[in-house]
Order: structure tokens, then sequence, then C-alpha cells
């Protein structure tokens, strides 16, 4: 399998010069494979956007070495390796440069030089993909929040890019529209071979992921399965986690003396021990 | 202080060719000391609403009453200025509150702002940081300098500071860390109990409006659709999925449950201490509890 990033030991503080300071990411290194879903989890200010960052070429490590789809990234290759990766960030607001919906998709595609036809045909695609294909003509700004991140999400789709990095993307979004979106992305991926990055602290949608890393003041606390790392319980609750639903209320039914099999971690497993309980009951 | 809005309606940009109707016939009350979370799906006008409790939006049609004063598209800014003193709103996205050229500074400015002395405001501020569990340093930081779950915190406590009768929460949890995000909505509803604070929380966590709402109002697309207590707004899943909304975790475990081993509905866990507790009913010793 094709490795599309590997990072190597990185370090990084805003304030270098400041002896007092510390690294907001302090010696971080994990590879990813083409296809992948990793989740980035960990505290407020753990280093988790600084990381997001860092791999897009916004900030560059003081120390170690950032690999993108086979080469180190250097200011040289800078363009070429951010031009295949898309990046959603933690405020829309931030991102948007277009005054209508459809010139804010379309600026980046304009950048790397997509022809107009082309363009046009995909802005059309990724804003109906998040539902956001009647605001065509709506100014960003004046959206609302869910709205916003919609939009932030489909230009980073028009990119059609190799390494998609969602920084709490749908963080505002409705339950039903946040399933959608997560919906849209696992189908790219298996169509195309996309590879996620997906920045968030909603344990449940870790879930899904096909590894987790868990972040904890800057460094990296764990990273695995998901089955092997919430298997931490809680451990992870000192640093700012949460376990998932179904472990939770496995601990309730504990207390309550219902017996579930340790490590239940998905609705569909609790909810089928509990059918058997009751049939045998 | 009780909150009315009657036939409330606002459109953005109102006569010009980019006119957006947000809210339209909004009939809503909100008692003194409730706890009411609104929910609905995204673009459905909640956060316009919001803006209106404050008098940030004049409504461009019918009227807001807050406590003692109205508000009509007619009323003068400086009118609204002791509404503003007692309803402090959190908003969707924390950058939009943030502006000093330090944290201390932007917490300080709600209280110095509504005439609260130098050293009393600088340590409400103290204060308040210190309890939105933000490092050591941050007071002396520039707000944009923080990552995106401290300046959610650092926007919260800048509203707390001020100590208001009514406060207002757009998503406050959206960027907090799952520990926080427990520890704040906590912090919410002992303030609520402690100080009979009128809380008002849009949501799109229907586990939170079922844990800490007394009241709950329902938005779709642009108006009020249901009001009324959690258990009875969770209760009719069916209806909810109608105005594109589920139901918390809690319940829809709770009727996968009750399908699968041929139980009727029961009343709707609204926390997980509830669902354990309905579970272990069910299925404890000798138990049937239907
Ligand atoms: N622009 C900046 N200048 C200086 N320090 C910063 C800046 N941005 C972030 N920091 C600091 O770096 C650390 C890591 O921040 P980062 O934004 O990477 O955290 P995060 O894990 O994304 O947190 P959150 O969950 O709150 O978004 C924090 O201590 C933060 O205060
Ligand atoms: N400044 C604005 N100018 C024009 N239209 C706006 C503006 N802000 C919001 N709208 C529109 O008004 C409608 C209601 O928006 P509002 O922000 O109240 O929704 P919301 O329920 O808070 O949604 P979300 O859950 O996504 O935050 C939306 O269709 C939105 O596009
Ligand atoms: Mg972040
Ligand atoms: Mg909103």
């Amino acid at each position: 399998m094709e490795r599309i990033l590997s990072l190597q030991d990185i370090r990084f503080s805003y304030t270098p010069d400041d002896p007092d300071s510390r690294f907001a990411v302090d010696g971080v290194s994990f590879d990813m494979q083409a296809g992948e879903w990793i989740a980035v989890v960990g505290h407020n200010g753990s280093g988790k956007s600084t990381l997001a960052r860092l791999i897009i070429g916004l900030l560059f490590p003081q120390e170690g070495t950032v690999g993108l789809f086979g080469d180190p990234l250097t200011e040289d290759n800078l363009w070429e390796k951010r031009s295949q990766m898309g990046m959603v960030f933690q405020n829309p607001d931030n991102q948007f440069v277009g005054a209508t919906v459809q010139d804010d998709v379309a600026f980046a595609l304009e950048n790397n030089g997509i022809p107009f036809g082309e363009m046009t045909l995909r802005v059309q695609n990724a804003l109906e993909q998040v539902k956001m294909d009647t605001f065509l003509d709506h100014e960003p700004h004046h959206l609302s929040g869910g709205q916003k991140q919609r939009v932030a999400i489909a230009g980073a789709l028009a990119l059609r890019p190799r390494l998609l990095i969602l920084d709490e993307a749908t963080s505002m979004l409705d339950p039903q529209g946040r399933e959608e979106v997560i919906r849209v992305i696992l189908e790219l991926r298996e169509k195309t071979g996309l590879s996620v990055i997906s920045i968030t602290h909603d344990l449940e949608e870790a879930l899904l992921a096909d590894r987790v890393v868990i972040m904890n003041g800057g460094r990296k606390f764990a990273e695995g399965t998901p089955q092997d790392v919430f298997l931490k319980g809680e451990a992870l609750t000192a640093l700012g986690l949460d376990l998932p639903f179904a472990m939770r209320l496995s601990a309730l039914l504990k207390e309550q003396g219902i017996p579930t099999e340790p490590g239940t971690m998905t609705e569909r497993k609790l909810v089928e021990q509990l059918w058997t309980l009751h049939s045998n009951r | 202080m009780d909150i009315a809005l009657e036939q409330v309606g606002y459109t953005y940009a109102a006569g010009t060719p980019f006119q957006k109707r947000a809210l339209h016939d909004v009939n809503v009350r909100i008692p003194s000391g409730s706890y009411t979370a609104i929910i609905g799906h995204t673009g459905s006008g909640k956060s316009t609403l919001l803006q209106h409790l404050n008098g940030l939006l004049k409504p461009t049609a019918g009227r807001v009453r807050i406590g003692d004063t109205e508000v009509t598209k007619e009323t003068k800014g400086k009118q609204l200025k002791p509404v503003r003193r007692k309803v402090g709103i959190v908003f969707q996205f924390p950058e939009h509150q943030l502006f000093e050229e330090t944290v201390l500074k932007d917490v300080m400015f709600g209280p110095l702002n509504f005439g609260v002395q130098e050293e009393e405001a600088k340590a409400r501020a103290l204060r308040w940081i210190n309890r939105l569990g933000l490092p050591e340093g941050t007071a002396e930081k520039s707000p944009f300098d923080l990552s995106g779950g401290q300046m959610r915190r650092v926007a919260i406590a800048g509203v707390l500071a001020m100590e208001p009768d009514v406060l207002v929460l757009d998503e406050p949890t959206a960027g907090l860390d799952p520990a926080g995000r427990k520890e704040i909505m906590d912090l919410f509803y002992e303030l609520h109990e402690q100080r009979d604070m009128t809380t008002i929380l849009v949501t799109h966590s229907m586990e939170d409006a079922a844990r800490y709402a007394d009241h709950m109002i329902v938005m779709h697309d642009g108006t009020d659709v249901l009001q009324g207590p959690p258990g009875e707004v969770f209760g009719d899943a069916e209806r909810l999925a109608g105005w594109r909304l589920g139901v918390p975790r809690t319940v829809s475990f709770q009727r996968l449950y009750e399908e699968g081993a041929g139980l009727p509905h029961g009343p709707a866990a609204l926390t997980e201490e509830q669902l354990a507790s309905y579970l272990a009913a069910h299925l404890g010793e000798g138990g049937s509890a239907s």
C-alpha cells in the first residue's frame, strides 16, 4: 500500500524565541496509508489544529519532517503538495474568500488551473453533495452556522484531493446533517481511495475511523484502532476525553447489576446482549 | 424576567434584491427561571431568533417583550442598553465576540461596560477564566492566539463575568472537548439552579436538550412548530422526523431495545442514568417493570 503521509518526530512552537515557551506539537510521529481514515482526538489545546496546519504546510516544524506522497514537504514543493490536499478549518469564516457561495467553492480550483467548464461542473457537484446547491449566489458570511460548514466542506471536496483534512468540520451540523456528510465522504473514499484525517470531539464519529490518534499536551498519547484506544477506559477521562455511549451505558448497567461483555463499544453489540438477557430472563 | 415573542418576523436585508426571510409568525414564551432548549435543523432560524432576545436584531414584524421592555422595529438602540446588561449571549462562533488585546481585557469588558469598578471587574474576570479551565498564563495572551476550544471558553467566561439574569447560549459546546463539554454544561445548570438564571440553549445535541431543559421549542423553516417539556417532545420520534430532527441517543437506544424485546414503548429516557434504571428494571432479578 502507498504511504501518503509520514510525520517524523515533529516539533513546533508558536513562540520559538521565548525560552519558557512550550511546544504546541511536541515530537509527534505517525504514518498514514492511502485510503485510510484517521480520527484525531484530544483535549482543547492539545495540538490538533497545529498538527493539521503543519501537514498542509501553513506552518513548518522547527524539528522533524512532514513527508507527503513520498517526499519531504519543503518550501519548494509546497504548492504542488498542497494542491493535492483539501482542508476544512475549524471556523469556516476564516476560510471564505469568494463573494458568493459558488465563487468561493470555485476559488481554489481556479488557482489550481482547472479549466472553466470542468470547474463549473465540479462546483455544482460539490454543492449538491452537501445540499447547498440552492445557495449559489448567497454570500458565504451571511449563512447560518451549519450552512457555512457545508459550504466549506464543498470547497474542499471540489478540489478532489487525495488527502482531506477536516478540523471539526461538522461541529455545527444537526445530527442528520452530520451523518449525511460523513456518508458522502465515506462513499468518496470507497470510489476514489481518498484518505481522511478527521479532527473531532465526537467520539461516536471516531469509532468509525480505521485508526484513532489521541493527542495530549502536544504529544501523541496513543494510537490504534478504536477498539484498542477506547479500551483504555477511564484513563481517557483524565485526558479531557470520554468514552463512547455504549461503554458509558455498560458501566451504568454494571452498577445496576446487569453485566455486559467487557469492551462493548457499539450500540448494536450492546443491544444484542440485552436482547439475549431479556429472552433468557 | 419573562420573555415573549409575538408574531415575530425577521427578514435580512429587507427591501434589497438579497432579502431573505429568516423568521415568520414566531410566537413563543420563555418563563422567567426556566431552562429552555431550542432545536431545529440547519438554517431553521435559531440564531436569528436568539439575537432578538437582547435586541441585537429588532423584529421586522411583530414584537418582542423582554421583562418590561418591548422591542419592535421602531425601538431605538439606546432604549436597549438595560436589556443588554441583563441578557448575556454566547454566540455560535466565539471569534465573533472576541476583540480585545488580551484575554483578561476581553473578559473584563462586559463588567466594565456596565459600570463595575476596575478592581472588581478584574477579580471577576480572573475568577471566570480560572473556572472555565483555561491553562495558566492564558489571561495575558491574545484571544486570537488560542485554540478553538480555548477561544470558546474565553467567550463563555466573558458572558458569565457580566453575571446576567438571562443566559442565552448558541451551540455553546461546539469545539469543547468531551470532558469540558460536560463540565461547562453542568456549570450552566448549576448557575441556573443557584441563581435562578433563565437559561436559553440552542443546540444540535438532543442529549443536552433532554438532560438539562425543562421546556423546549422546536423551530422549522423559520417558525416555531412545537413547544413542550422534553419528555413530550422526544416521546414522538415520527413527528420529529418530519422536521428532520431525531431523538436523543438514549431514546433511540431504548426504542431499539423495546422493539427487539417485543415490549411496548415506555416513557422516553432523557438521561443515561434513567435509561440504565429502566433497562435494569426490565432485566434485573425477577424483573418486569412494565
Ligand atoms: N496562533 C497561535 N499563537 C500562539 N499560540 C497558539 C496559536 N494557536 C494555538 N496556540 C496554542 O497552541 C496550543 C495548541 O493549539 P491547537 O489549536 O493546536 O489545539 P487544538 O488541539 O486544536 O485545540 P481545540 O480542541 O481547542 O481546537 C494551545 O496551547 C494554544 O493555546
Ligand atoms: N446575515 C444574514 N444575511 C442573510 N441571510 C441570513 C443571514 N444570517 C442567516 N441568514 C439566513 O437565515 C436563515 C436562518 O439562519 P439562522 O442562522 O437563524 O439558522 P440556524 O437555525 O441558526 O441554523 P444553524 O443550525 O445552521 O446555525 C438561513 O436560511 C440563513 O441562510
Ligand atoms: Mg483546534
Ligand atoms: Mg445558528
